[in-house]
């Protein structure tokens, strides 16, 4: 029971993290006022490139680079749209994210000739699992040796990195100028204005940040979590990061614990598949999986707590003369 | 004449063309990325999507997709709504055509079957959309995210009824049984076989001309009717037509089920007629392609067939690419239609200062000439 229950924990931070990495970088967009719902495409675009420069180079590192600047990209040109020319920014996330499906598969096929899969990485062209010191020995140690040597040891480095991005978030958010600026914006972008600060550079800089989050959360699904790149493969976890984001009400510690418990969901749904459980008897896989989904729209509409966004989200500024 | 305005015809014809243009040029560089030539393969496409009688059927098959969602689209666009739920309303309207066509096919007649499936789909969709309706209207819960979710919960749900209820026994595929022939919707070879005119065979059917339909009713509910007076009201200035007396919260309601119905009678053409069996993942993106005709076709249904078409000449013409091109396939197409979004949505005022400024010199300088003539 005890090491089944370490198992399921331990699937639930692999899971979670890209969601954690990519609801912080939809948290920088939103609170500045954008709503993001093209973290999927960036993560997909990201994905792409980490493992094609990956298989290409065979240094994931340069993969992860690649991976933040062809998510920034795609962040300038949410904001060249949604910013620069006041365009509705749920189309421009439209946009990226059909436009990250088509791309990736095209280039794929292109460069890789497989279909849009990019070739299998080697060990060397990944990020591989980190035993922290002590993990080994500790190991047969009964309750925590487990839970040292299971859950927390063995990650790879984005795992630690992401959940290292909350506090970090919330000290720049919370805690910095730029940080109350950004928040300003989003909630009354005339008062920032008025302050002599501009509300397009605060947005393009939130964006950017968000480019380089989901960089990092794409990175992790081709070069961490699986060995290579295979079409459409974030598969809706945008858009969970994004459900995570407004279940955690724009807070990045709440926003962690919403991907902590979609991350949860995910990793108990592959091993209830066909699973007999006492009372109920089997589960459907599927209605595991869509409750991060109902729990956000449940809490969207004010049934379980009240999520309540940014004030000006969604509103294209207009400098008033 | 207002100096600042530039003239209707512009606004209607040439900023949309501009648009449309732009993504194109993109789109070609891409093409050139891949080393294929644009040109050889915009020729590719034409010739596979109106070359010959069975390319027509198959872009018009498509086009018939595209004018439901987009329809679905534009009708909550025109109340300042964004249904991006087709996807999930579709889905559903799907499965409520397949289950009226499992249920009584072997019962009715193809004339007394049809009204019941074009309900049930109507009916299915709109139910889809009713609750991220109600929950906008009442509870404040934005529209965009709660359809989101709604397409995933679609999904997940269909899923489970093909695996779990609907698959045949001892089968692996999760497939319904094929409908029995009287229950599918003439093809449209058949309907021209009627009329003594020999037409080579492809999936385009009887919807389309529903379709068309549609686009009739909605053009007589957004510019005849005193609901569309109210939609359009609520569009363009939410407080002015609440000050105005109108109930926006009903209208909200009533323009996400409209909106619902319509993505919902996709159904009827992709699995009354063409798929002619429940399966899973038919609508395949057809949803949000809609998102993309609505914003070239203007919201108006005219605009929307136009829109359909060009977009059904896409796909048809994009499965075409592929037997020519080694390099690309129909993702290609699905970048095409990405840029077609970002330039005639996202970007759409990116180009009207520097047209109006371009009208307004032209202006200027037919005045000028004229004045000069008459002191001449």
């Amino acid at each position: 029971m005890y090491e089944n229950l370490i198992l399921i924990l331990d699937a639930t931070l692999r899971v979670s993290a890209p969601l954690i990495l990519a609801a912080l970088a939809g948290l920088f967009s939103e609170r500045s006022g954008i709503v993001n719902i093209a973290l999927e495409g960036k993560m997909l675009s990201a994905a792409f490139a980490a493992a094609a420069t990956a298989s290409v180079t065979g240094n994931v590192w340069l993969g992860l680079l690649a991976a933040i600047g062809v998510s920034v990209c795609l962040s300038l040109i949410h904001g060249f749209a949604s910013i620069t020319h006041r365009g509705d920014q749920i189309v421009s996330g439209v946009a990226i994210n059909m436009l990250a499906v088509g791309l990736t598969v095209t280039l794929g096929r292109f460069w890789f000739g497989l279909g849009g899969q990019t070739p299998a990485l080697p060990d060397s062209a990944r990020f591989t699992p980190i035993t922290l010191p002590g993990a080994d020995a500790v190991a047969d140690v009964p309750v925590i040796g487990p839970l040292y040597s299971e859950l927390i040891s063995g990650h790879n480095i984005l795992v630690y990195l992401a959940l290292l991005m909350v506090p970090f978030v919330w000290w720049v958010v919370f805690r910095t100028r730029f940080g109350l600026r950004l928040r300003a914006a989003g909630e009354n972008p005339h008062a920032v204005d008025t302050a002599g600060i501009s509300v397009a550079w605060i947005r393009y800089r939130a964006l950017i940040c968000a480019g380089i989050l989901c960089g990092i959360a794409g990175a992790y699904l081709s070069t961490a979590h699986s060995a290579g790149f295979v079409a459409n493969m974030s598969a809706g976890k945008g858009f969970i990061a994004l459900a995570a984001l407004i279940f955690g009400k724009w807070k990045p510690v709440p926003v962690l614990f919403g991907c902590l418990l979609f991350g949860f969901l995910d990793a108990v749904a592959i091993r209830l598949q066909g699973a007999e459980l006492p009372i109920v008897g089997e589960i459907p896989v599927q209605a595991i999986e869509v409750l991060p989904y109902i729990l956000t729209v449940l809490l969207l509409a004010g049934f379980i707590g009240r999520a309540v966004g940014p004030k000006s989200i969604g509103v294209p500024y207009v400098k008033t003369r | 004449m207002n100096d600042s305005k530039i003239p209707a015809w512009v606004n209607i014809i040439v900023l949309p063309m501009l648009n449309i243009f732009f993504a194109f040029a993109f789109s070609a560089i891409i093409f050139v990325a891949v080393d294929v030539n644009p040109l050889e393969a915009a020729m590719v496409m034409v010739k596979g999507a109106l070359g010959y009688q069975e390319g027509v059927g198959y872009t018009l098959y498509y086009a018939t997709n595209f004018i439901f969602t987009g329809l679905a689209v534009a009708v909550a666009f025109s109340a300042g709504l964004f249904n991006i739920g087709g996807e999930g309303q579709a889905y559903l309207g799907g499965l409520g055509v397949g289950l009226a066509c499992l249920g009584l096919d072997q019962a009715l007649p193809f004339w007394a079957l049809l009204p019941i499936t074009m309900v049930t789909s109507m009916l299915f969709g709109a139910l889809w959309a009713l609750i991220p309706a109600y929950l906008q209207a009442y509870r404040g819960s934005h529209i965009v995210i709660t359809t989101i979710m709604f397409n995933f919960i679609a999904s997940a749900l269909m899923v489970y009824l093909m695996v779990n209820v609907l698959k045949l026994d001892g089968q692996m595929a999760p497939v319904s049984r094929v409908f029995e022939q009287s229950a599918v919707m003439p093809m449209f070879h058949e309907i021209a076989g009627w009329f003594g005119w020999s037409f080579s065979e492809s999936p385009m059917n009887l919807s389309f001309f529903i379709a068309l339909a549609c686009c009739v009713l909605v053009w007589i509910l957004l510019w005849r009717t005193r609901w569309g007076y109210a939609i359009r009201a609520m569009g363009s200035s939410p407080s002015a037509a609440e000050y105005g007396g109108i109930n926006h919260k009903k209208l909200i309601i009533i323009v996400m089920l409209i909106s619902g119905a319509l993505s919902g009678m996709l159904g009827l053409n992709e699995v009354q007629g063409y798929g002619q069996q429940l399966k899973l993942d038919f609508v395949a993106g057809y949803g949000f392609t809609g998102i993309a005709v609505c914003l070239i076709g203007r919201n108006h249904p005219v605009g929307i067939i136009l829109a359909s078409l060009l977009f059904g000449v896409l796909y048809q013409g994009g499965a075409e690419l592929a037997f020519d091109f080694p390099n690309i396939d129909r993702e290609m197409i699905q970048v095409v239609q990405a840029l077609v979004v970002l330039f005639s949505g996202a970007l759409a005022l990116m180009l009207v200062k520097p047209t109006e400024r371009i009208f307004v010199l032209w202006d200027r300088k037919k005045k000028s000439l004229g004045k000069a003539q008459a002191e001449a």
